[in-house]
């Protein structure tokens, strides 16, 4: 009995064609190249590494290339508390990031402030940037990073590309 | 020499203006009576007492007393070992005293943080910007006038904050209470 492919795609019958749409395609490949950029800002940034590093081991998911410019980089991983004087930069930085561009608030500073409930700490980064992907511990442990990854992969794979463009052309069109 | 010799050392000097020295735990404290004259003590206890290492310089708020300030200065020689603590006030209405950074140059960043989180200005201090939070904030908030939550401010396109939500905080502990239910931090507001 023949393995058959979840996608349900048979090499005997179909040969070397695969029959796809556009949206399917191009999600397939942004979900499976995030490109990170790590915003370490404290100690859950330490364990950010340890996802990058061989026992964790984000590169099973397409994403070890971690870009320190955010030029090159398709997903903003917050990693540490946000002080209000760092906030301007952290915008600064997603600013700068080409879209399609996500964003992971790991631990409990970068999604609510954590612990930091005082004059210095934003409350949570979503004040100045949009998050994706919300990840609950202090600090998360790494599998929990790669969930989120996971859970921003699926997020990513049912994002319609070609019909949002379409819709944009068209509004420009009835604009013009 | 011990502290204790440099004490009498800097009470022969300055007489009046150095008080009887304080031992607690093993670390004497001198009181400097007067603000104005730190650099010359400072500069007096480097050249001729070898506290060539200034371990620290802090500040604290008074709150509701007279003099509100006190700024307190750590010495250490590094030669000898010994250690001395300098205390002088300084008043709200004032709240300016000299720089000694032309002592000891490691007090430059020192003295920025007390500016930044007392707003108390040191005279002939060569850069005394805001070191941890952002140039333009309204406020100084180590002072104990100052709500733990933050208030809010805004400097449009630079930088805002907003005052934190403490959910009926701040959490507290009890220290050294005997159960750990006593211990467990709960909301315990200051009493007004």
């Amino acid at each position: 009995m023949p393995i058959q492919s979840e996608i349900g795609y048979d090499s005997k019958i179909e040969g070397d064609v695969v029959v796809t749409t556009v949206d399917a395609a191009l999600n397939w490949f942004r979900s499976n190249s995030v490109w990170p950029m790590p915003m370490g800002l404290a100690c859950c940034a330490i364990e950010l590494m340890a996802v990058g590093a061989s026992r964790f081991d984000i590169s099973r998911f397409g994403s070890e290339v971690m870009r320190f410019s955010p030029r090159q980089a398709d997903c903003m991983i917050v990693a540490g508390t946000v002080t209000y004087k760092m906030a301007g930069a952290v915008r600064r930085i997603w600013d700068q990031m080409p879209e399609p561009k996500w964003c992971i608030a790991m631990g409990a500073c970068a999604s609510t402030g954590g612990m930091y409930r005082s004059y210095a700490v934003l409350q949570g980064v979503d004040n100045i940037i949009p998050v994706d992907i919300y990840v609950s511990g202090c600090p998360p442990r790494p599998e929990a990073v790669l969930d989120a990854l996971m859970k921003l992969q699926k997020k990513i794979s049912k994002q319609p590309v070609l019909q949002n463009l379409t819709a944009l052309n068209f509004q420009k069109k009835v604009a013009a | 020499m011990t502290s204790i010799e440099t004490t009498q050392k800097l009470k022969a000097k300055f007489g009046d203006l150095i008080s009887e020295p304080v031992e607690f735990r093993g670390e004497i404290t001198v009181k400097v009576a007067d603000a104005e004259q730190i650099v010359a003590v400072c500069e007096f206890a480097k050249k001729q007492l070898g506290y060539d290492y200034l371990v620290d310089v802090s500040s604290l708020d008074n709150y509701g007393d007279d003099p509100r300030w006190t700024i307190v200065y750590h010495l250490r020689s590094l030669a000898s070992g010994c250690e001395l603590r300098f205390k002088t006030d300084v008043s709200e209405e004032k709240s300016e005293l000299p720089s000694v950074i032309g002592i000891w140059r490691t007090v430059n960043w020192h003295e920025r943080e007390i500016y930044d989180m007392m707003g108390i200005r040191f005279r002939g201090h060569p850069d005394l910007r805001r070191i941890l939070m952002w140039e333009g904030y309204p406020y100084f908030p180590l002072r104990k006038d100052f709500p733990l939550a933050g208030k809010p401010s805004d400097i449009p396109g630079v930088a805002f904050s907003k005052p934190a939500p403490l959910e009926g905080g701040p959490f507290v502990t009890v220290a050294g209470a005997n159960s750990a239910t006593t211990r467990e931090p709960r909301v315990r507001n200051p009493e007004k």
